[in-house]
């Protein structure tokens, strides 16, 4: 059988992507449903993730699937010094999929290989957080009506920012310009530029974070700078402000942009702002809902025909 | 210096002589009972130093080769009879490099798992490999074997 798992969206194509953003689209419109009654879904959660959990077990739980799982590592076989592969074998034995979230990277293409039900990836350390993109990639689709063409703005910790990663590689379908700012230290690594570079995606780095460096932006994708990213504190606290975003530089923006930001917020928001048409991080949040019923479905094998003609809506 | 003809066998020339040991070990020469001729640090017009390797009486797989390309894309192969050269290549990168290279992402699932690493050609003519785990890239003159 073909392995549906979902470990990374940089492998979809334009067409998969644009068919589970109908998926999720169809989630909106009738998100409580039985359509996974009788099913078990695992979340794994070997690193504490409150919110990505919550997101998952409420999209299981509103589809009628059963959940189990752990939320906390520490009560898990893993600090006894079981393998992961063994881990999986045994949860594969009790459920239907398996969402994990991993502190290593590469742990979740490891687990797809190894576990004979499919893995949806909740994170795995620094690597893939697709399931955040899926909602991200739904969210921009939602707000501007496309996602071709667009002028796409990540601020903060692009270096450590997972998020920003997947993002990236996944709008490669979608002939983006991607403007990169951040301080030296947490700026775009090699690699993803030349990711860039591979796919033909243009992209722009900037130090200046301001109404005119913004001004011609369709998304606006802000992210926290961590204290504990910085080896010199002094540095920390010389960029830490750099990178807020307050609600005077929104004076040049276009009308139809968009701040999103894949919470927890800190700070890097002015709470103002929260009131202006250009926030959508709240909606963002409430999208992660849809795009991870969509998710589980297509690992299950459920197609958009399925959802569509679906008789179990309640 | 010379190095002896042989009459049968392999001839692996052009190997970078940072990269020699790590050759050696690859091909499990240690273990050989095959008459072996190594040439360390030799002058080379084009890289300066290079070594070689001569071993007699052994052929070698096209995969056993090719997996020198993880620390070595430059070696050329020759394979001897008769004191003549019958088929001379340069090892290639094959599709996926597997259980030879060790990722230097101390966060990588290959790092704490028992399994095999597996890395990529990020492009070809580019000297990089991608692990196909953690996607770290890694710079070809970097490359370290798994032990």
């Amino acid at each position: 059988m073909k392995n549906r798992s979902l470990v990374t969206l940089a492998g979809h194509s334009r067409e998969k992507i644009e068919y589970l953003i109908r998926m999720a689209q169809e989630f909106e419109n009738y998100p409580n449903r039985r359509l996974l009654a009788g099913r078990v879904v695992a979340t794994l959660f070997f690193e504490p993730s409150t919110r990505t959990r919550l997101s998952f077990e409420t999209a299981a739980n509103r589809l009628g699937a059963r959940v189990i799982g752990f939320a906390d590592p520490k009560v898990t076989s893993g600090t006894k010094g079981e393998t992961l592969k063994d881990t999986m074998m045994m949860v594969s034995s009790y459920a239907d999929v398996i969402v994990m979230r991993h502190y290593l990277e590469g742990a979740a293409l490891y687990a797809s290989e190894v576990a004979p039900v499919p893995i949806v990836n909740a994170g795995d350390g620094a690597n893939q957080h697709p399931s955040q993109t899926m909602l991200d990639l739904y969210t921009i689709y939602q707000t501007q009506g496309t996602l071709d063409n667009l002028n796409i703005y990540m601020v903060g910790d692009l270096k450590y920012g997972r998020t920003v990663h997947s993002l990236l590689m996944a709008m490669r379908h979608f002939n983006p310009t991607f403007h990169f700012i951040a301080p030296d230290e947490l700026a775009m690594p090699a690699v993803y530029k030349r990711y860039c570079d591979e796919y033909g995606i243009r992209y722009v780095e900037h130090q200046d974070f301001d109404a005119d460096t913004i001004s011609d932006a369709d998304i606006l994708y802000m992210t926290r700078v961590q204290k504990e990213r910085f080896a010199d504190l002094d540095e920390y606290e010389r960029v830490k402000d750099r990178y807020l975003l307050k609600k005077d530089m929104l004076c040049k923006v276009r009308e139809n942009m968009k701040i999103l930001h894949p919470l927890p917020r800190v700070n890097e928001i002015e709470y103002s702002i929260d009131d202006t048409p250009y926030a959508y991080y709240f909606q963002q949040a409430q999208n992660g809902l849809y795009a991870r019923q969509a998710l589980i479905c297509d690992v299950l094998g459920f197609t958009l025909e399925d959802v569509v003609n679906d008789k179990t809506i309640l | 210096m010379m190095v002896a003809a042989i009459e049968n066998g392999t001839v692996l020339d052009h190997i970078p002589s940072d990269r020699l040991f790590d050759v050696v070990s690859m091909l499990h020469l240690e273990k050989m009972s095959n008459a072996i001729t190594i040439g360390f640090n030799l002058k080379s017009a084009v890289m300066g130093t290079k070594s070689i390797i001569k071993i007699a009486d052994k052929y070698f797989t096209d995969e056993e080769l090719n997996q020198l390309s993880a620390v070595a894309p430059n070696i050329t192969m020759c394979v001897i009879k008769d004191y003549v050269i019958i088929e001379k290549r340069t090892v290639e990168m094959p599709e996926e490099l597997v259980g030879i290279v060790q990722c230097p992402n101390p966060k990588c699932i290959t790092n704490n798992e028992p399994m095999k690493t597996r890395f990529r050609s990020v492009a070809q003519g580019k000297d990089i490999i991608r692990c196909c785990y953690c996607n770290r890239d890694v710079e070809l003159s970097d490359v370290r074997i798994v032990e």
